[in-house]
């Protein structure tokens, strides 16, 4: 009912393009140093760790790099990221809406014949649905740069054999279904914190509360939809 | 004019209003009072249709509004301004954003005639050259006056006021009270306050209509206040010692 209320008694398309460019500054542009920070690391570490685990002198060097690639493409930027951004954005569009339902804004909206739902959550979905894909191929490709500069640098793997493994029986479809992931999760995330922002009640201690359940309800709906797309799609 | 006929409403089953009828004419400020906790907020939510009644019809110029369709409601509520208690400003829009917010989405105005018509507003509220401050940056007075200039920004025919006082001063809550009284004057508006300022009934109180425990009780302007007859009325009314002095004078 919530969704459905989003295309009944819309504005300008004008308006819907103009507050859409604002989300998706506020929910890429402003998260673009946080998913690039954590990818890189998290993809440094993702080497240095598959380094330590292969000891094995009859798997060649180059697996390091393989597996760094399959596990940030398949799951590491995609789900990972999409808990952060839960944890970032999610909780951010939650205590927003929630703030405007606790001082009236959104009553002032509605008073002025406005849709509030579809003025303030339709944009804010479509802005984690555009962004969110990208802010997933920045997190797999400065993953595989962060995994490369630990690799190389602490000498677990040199540069030729980690590009080496990197393009190795490399499998596109799996970017693709990185993608499709990414759409889902932008969606979740976006439907279910503005859901529990928008229904807010209370005052800042509920704001509080609805930030909560929105980023573990998030996390939540991110994991069981990484399992079903998994066994729907792979 | 706005009239309201037979208005209920209930919270999990306890009655917040039971039957409110009345008629609320232009041109002058109508005031709902009542004690805290009486349902006057809710009548105004009612009226505006935030929240919707259990019975009862609201008609806008004998245009039904409760149980009439989307467009009709979204037409007749475009008409509408409304001053909230906490001024309800967008916190990440600028003064003049706020005020031009309703002509930014409402209307396909020229950039520079919506500019020309906030500064006349802002002008007619008191806030000439306040455009670019943030509602962080403004006192309450100023947030009230902020409000009330985007309600009329679009020349609203109806403008609504929740409790346009609380928190507010003596002095800025008579220039707010003047405020909407000139605005309602001026512009031949049908305004509603909901109040429980005693200063404001005395001040614009030319139609009242007194809540008690979800009914109305009385109704009349503020030359009768004295002589209701009523007792919750006079409860309500000589609850101060200023007031109740005056009576005894």
């Amino acid at each position: 009912m919530f969704l459905g209320s989003l295309f009944v008694n819309r504005e300008t398309f004008r308006t819907y393009f103009k507050l859409t460019i604002e989300e998706c500054i506020a929910i890429g542009i402003n998260s673009i140093f946080l998913v690039s920070l954590v990818s890189f690391f998290m993809g440094a570490v993702t080497t240095i760790q598959t380094a330590y685990n292969l000891v094995n002198p009859l798997i060649p060097n180059y697996v390091i790099s393989l597996v760094v690639r399959d596990m940030t493409i398949l799951e590491l930027a995609p789900t990972i990221i999409a808990v952060i951004y839960a944890g970032k954005v999610g909780s951010s569009m939650a205590s927003g809406l929630g703030t405007m339902r606790i001082s009236e804004q959104i009553d002032a909206l509605q008073v002025m014949g406005i849709n509030s739902a579809s003025y303030l959550v339709l944009p804010k979905i479509l802005g984690s649905l555009l962004m969110y894909p990208m802010l997933v191929i920045i997190a797999g490709l400065l993953a595989i740069v962060g995994g490369y500069l630990a690799g190389v640098f602490t000498g677990v793997i040199t540069a030729t054999q980690y590009i080496y493994g990197i393009r190795f029986d490399f499998n596109e479809y799996t970017v693709t279904f990185a993608l499709i992931k990414s759409f889902v999760f932008a969606f979740l995330v976006a439907s279910i914190s503005s859901f529990k922002g928008y229904y807010t009640t209370g005052g800042a201690v509920e704001v509080g509360k609805a930030s909560t359940s929105a980023v573990t309800q998030s996390v939540i709906a991110i994991l069981l939809a990484d399992y079903l797309l998994a066994q729907l799609l792979l | 004019m706005i009239r309201i006929e037979n208005i209920h409403k209930s919270f999990d089953g306890k009655p917040v209003l039971r039957g409110i009828s009345g008629t609320f004419e232009k041109g002058e400020p109508n005031l709902i009072i009542g004690s805290s906790g009486t349902g006057k907020s809710v009548l105004l939510k009612c009226i505006v249709g935030l929240i919707e009644p259990d019975e009862g019809h609201v008609y806008f110029d004998d245009k039904e509004f409760t149980n009439s369709n989307r467009d009709t409601k979204t037409e007749i509520r475009r008409q509408i301004g409304m001053l909230f208690q906490g001024g309800a400003l967008f916190d990440s829009k600028t003064v003049e954003q706020n005020v031009m917010f309703p002509l930014d989405v409402l209307t396909k105005m020229p950039k520079a005639e919506k500019l020309d018509r906030v500064n006349f507003c802002l002008e007619r509220v008191g806030l000439a050259g306040q455009n670019h401050k943030m509602p962080s940056e403004i006192s309450g007075g100023m947030k009230k006056r902020v409000g009330i200039a985007r309600a009329i920004v679009n020349n609203s025919s109806y403008l609504f006021c929740d409790e346009p006082n609380s928190g507010l001063d003596p002095q800025t809550s008579i220039l707010i009270d003047e405020l909407i009284l000139e605005i309602t004057e001026e512009y031949n508006i049908t305004t509603i306050v909901v109040t429980h300022d005693m200063n404001s009934v005395l001040g614009i109180g030319d139609k009242i209509m007194f809540l008690y425990k979800g009914e109305k009780l009385w109704e009349g302007n503020k030359n009768e206040i004295m002589t209701s007859g009523i007792k919750e009325f006079d409860d309500f009314v000589f609850a101060n010692k200023v007031m109740r002095k005056l009576r005894e004078i």
